[in-house]
């Protein structure tokens, strides 16, 4: 129809555009804000730190808040060590899971099985601390570590006294945590195979076991280790957990029983405790390290995913 | 040849075994912590627990509620930020952003969401807890909702992209406006989708303890000013379970079998949400 | 009762550097049915949503050209394209109705905000019987448009279109997607609304092209993926003395 009323809602429709455009706009432009701004204000906190310590920071081996030496080596080292722990058990556990769920196991099987892995990944933090605490500790002090330095106790590693609360505690928590992570983005990344791969190798005469391990896997390979990045970041980033069974010292170690200490325990437990404005500044340099690390390190896994599916897509 | 062929087999048969065990271990894991929370926890749930405060230190009893009220108020407040630019950022990148800007957001997203929580507390205590001096809720809120965002961009784009082309065509073809298109047309047909993002980001946040430590603060008294530091249940957890007193082991447990409950009603919940109704 | 013509001049379409159309020119008789023939490729939908600027809301798709609307381009910097669309109706391939909206909220839908709720209801009736689905509907309106099957689903995309009264209704394959039933009672629906309105049909099928339409267009690729005009006549005369040989290769399934 075509009259002034309708003239008059039309032109009143490209008004109300305009003002929507402009909000929906204004909602994303925030959100890039925000996510520049949280990168410049931990780096504002950090200021002081960076200023006094330089570069030395990262290698400096003392944690001292009396003598107001500080030093993120012990810290780095624990959260370094404690997640390669972790992204090796959980490795391996979720990559053979992923394999069976994806191309082994019976439909009725896989789809509650998956399920009941990825409700791993909604646990809080807070009780995994709880249990790795009261069930998984005692356990490495009463059980698995005397028997780990019983039969390898030569190996530095599992050397020295076994409190129970340490790296190999912490790591194992940590390896349940990222389990689901590992195991869901593998699955996914095997299931985007595509089937013609599995029949030429199943013509040929292989085992289906024998098609995963040397074709399957193979072909999944940049996306598994994708995955694997992203789980990694995940577990260098976990701090309740970690605090409740590291054992909260800044000290290298060579024993995987020994307590130790991350980067993001050593915030959670001392930032509202700082007593200076320099303490308060190196714990902001320590969150600011882990949030380069964690962007870093996620980006990279973000873009290793993102042309593993591309390729599939185009493929 | 026959005796290549067996072992070939036998390893094959290991193989697939082992590879069974893993996920068998994954999902029992599952169920040994759960199982151990709850036997732990059960006798400790009662009425003075859910209903009374903390008690001083040294004392025995007294309960969580205004853990369980704080930290309704903060995960209440975050998600009443974090819709509306989640979802509005959702609509951008799955209708108008052109190339580069849907691209940029996306990887902003989801290197956000990969950014540890205490970061993200730290960039809340920048913002809300420094410039005036005292801790409050609503900076836990700001934090918890920067942890909730990216999920529910993402989960919104996927759900506007689900409504088929032409239905959004259909409406614009009509002399709709853009916005009436989008909010009357298409976006309520992504809606189950999207109500299952707000679901799955509202049990993300809601097990978070890490960044309430130098935000929200925790309290010992009932509060429901957000503007004030506040009582919440994780982080009450946290804290019995580092402390020295059994009787505060035990609500640790207690506490921890609530919160596992409430996530995992909401988890369930929302891939219900999903099933019947909407686009799968 | 419509007076209002439909011309292009030199129209011409591509998604970003890839074109589909080119320098098209035709004009559409008030009141005729105009059938745009030709195989798949060749940019017939692609012009039909160039007429109500649905084209353009493809990020990255341009326009080149003219289309003039009572001789004033649609393209002008002055233009609303949301009043120009309440002008121009168009009907989908697919049926689309709105999967929130009921029967009578989905034909409503485009009306003025403004319009008395009574006003609205008779209108609604209105279009739904010029649509031939009133009898099937007027004891279910409130129920969603879901439960209609694919046919009376297309005839209340037609109801939706033509309740706001256009000038120029444009239908893009609308029976492909159809039982031959649906398709027939919607082919007679088409002749019935060609006395209100002008219509363009997008259509592959060449025999319903010979039973609505009074005109027909005939288009091709040209060998480069670029969609060109080969014939503009009356239906008749290009089913019965084509005047361009690929033309009649075409009618005479020659070629697909």
């Amino acid at each position: 129809m075509e009259s002034s009323v309708a003239r008059r809602s039309a032109a009143r429709a490209l008004r109300t555009d305009r003002l929507f455009l402009g909000v929906v706009y204004g909602s994303g432009a925030l959100f890039v804000i925000l996510v520049a701004l949280l990168f410049l204000e931990l780096l504002r906190g950090s200021w002081e730190s960076i200023v006094k310590f330089g570069p030395a920071f990262l290698w400096t081996s003392q944690w001292n808040p009396v003598t107001e030496q500080f030093g993120a080596l012990p810290l780095i080292f624990g959260t370094v060590v404690s997640s390669l722990i972790a992204i090796v058990l959980a490795g391996v556990v979720g990559i053979f899971a992923a394999a069976y769920l994806s191309e082994f196991a019976p439909s009725w099987l896989a789809r509650p099985l998956s399920f009941v892995i990825e409700l791993l990944a909604a646990v809080p933090s807070v009780v995994y601390g709880l249990w790795g605490l009261f069930v998984l500790a005692p356990f490495i002090r009463t059980t698995l570590g005397p028997l780990l330095q019983h039969t390898l106790g030569f190996l530095p590693i599992f050397s020295g006294p076994i409190y129970g609360v340490g790296l190999l505690t912490a790591g194992i928590i940590l390896a349940f945590m990222i389990l689901p992570t590992v195991t869901a983005i593998s699955r996914d990344v095997i299931i985007a195979i595509p089937k013609e791969l599995r029949e030429a190798s199943m013509s040929l005469g292989a085992t289906k076991w024998e098609t995963v391990r040397r074709v399957v896997l193979p072909a999944a390979r940049a996306g598994i280790f994708g995955a694997l990045v992203l789980a990694l970041g995940r577990a260098m980033g976990e701090t309740i957990a970690t605090t409740m069974v590291i054992g909260n010292r800044p000290e290298i170690a060579v024993s995987l029983f020994a307590p130790s200490y991350t980067l993001s325990s050593v915030i959670a437990n001392e930032f509202t405790e700082a007593t200076s404005p320099l303490y308060t500044s190196a714990l902001f340099e320590l969150g600011f390290l882990l949030l380069l690390v964690s962007a870093v390190v996620n980006g990279l896994a973000r873009i290793m995913m993102w042309t593993v599916f591309r390729q599939r897509s185009s493929a | 040849m026959n005796g290549f062929r067996v072992a070939r087999y036998i390893r094959s048969g290991v193989g697939t075994f082992l590879s069974g065990l893993c996920a068998g271990a994954a999902a029992l894991v599952l169920l040994l912590i759960l199982g151990y929370v709850a036997i732990k926890g059960i006798h400790a749930i009662n009425l003075p627990f859910l209903t009374q405060l903390p008690v001083p230190v040294g004392e025995s009893g007294g309960g969580v509620a205004n853990g369980i009220v704080g930290s309704f108020i903060t995960v209440g407040i975050a998600t009443l930020i974090a819709t509306p630019i989640g979802i509005l950022t959702g609509i951008l990148v799955a209708l108008f952003g052109r190339g580069l800007i849907a691209e940029g957001i996306r990887f902003l997203s989801d290197v956000l969401s990969g950014i540890p929580s205490i970061a993200i507390g730290l960039f809340a205590y920048t913002l809300f807890v420094e410039p005036f001096r005292h801790f409050s809720a609503l900076s836990a809120s700001f934090a918890f909702a920067l942890l909730m965002l990216p999920l529910i961009i993402r989960t919104s784009e996927e759900a506007i992209r689900s409504v088929p082309q032409v239905v959004r065509e259909g409406a614009l073809a009509l002399g709709m406006s853009v916005y009436r298109s989008t909010m009357y047309v298409v976006l309520p047909a992504a809606r189950p989708a999207i109500v299952t993002g707000l679901l799955l980001g509202i049990a993300r946040i809601t097990g978070e303890t890490a960044p309430l430590l130098f935000t929200a603060f925790g309290s010992q008294f009932w509060e429901l000013n957000p503007s004030n530091p506040m009582a919440e249940l994780s982080l009450q957890i946290f804290t019995y379970a580092i402390g020295p007193y059994q009787s505060w082991h035990e609500q640790a447990w207690a506490g921890a079998l609530l919160l596992i409950f409430a996530v995992f009603v909401l988890n369930v919940v929302a891939r219900l949400v999903l099933r019947p109704g909407g686009a799968r | 009762m419509t007076t209002t013509t439909l011309a292009t001049q030199g129209l011409g379409a591509s998604y970003g550097s890839h074109r589909v159309l080119a320098d098209v020119t035709l004009s559409f008789e008030p009141h005729s049915v105009t059938a745009l023939m030709g195989p798949s490729g060749c940019g017939k939908t692609t012009l039909l949503r160039c007429f109500n600027r649905i084209h353009e809301t493809i990020t990255g798709a341009r326009v080149d050209g003219s289309v003039l609307l009572d001789g004033e381009s649609i393209y002008g910097p002055g233009v609303n394209p949301i009043g120009l669309r309440r002008r121009i109706g168009m009907v989908f391939q697919r049926p689309n109705p709105f999967p929130t909206f009921s029967i009578f909220d989905n034909v409503a839908c485009g009306l003025p905000r403004e319009f008395p709720k009574s006003e609205r209801a008779a209108i609604v009736e209105k279009s739904l019987r010029a649509a031939t689905l009133w009898e099937d509907v007027k004891d279910r309106l409130s129920k969603p448009a879901t439960v209609l099957s694919g046919g009376q689903q297309q005839r209340l995309c037609i109801a939706r279109a033509i309740a706001v009264e256009p000038e120029i209704l444009l239908m893009d394959e609308p029976t492909s997607s159809l039982d031959p039933i649906s398709t027939s009672s919607i082919e007679d629906l088409m002749t019935t609304l060609s006395e209100r309105y002008t219509i363009v049909i997008v259509t592959h099928n060449m025999q319903q092209a010979a039973r609505v339409s009074d005109f027909a267009a005939f288009f091709l690729g040209d060998g480069t993926g670029v969609g060109r005009l080969v014939e503009f006549s009356e239906t008749t005369k290009m089913f019965t003395k084509p005047g361009d040989r690929r033309t009649e290769d075409y009618i005479t399934g020659r070629f697909g």
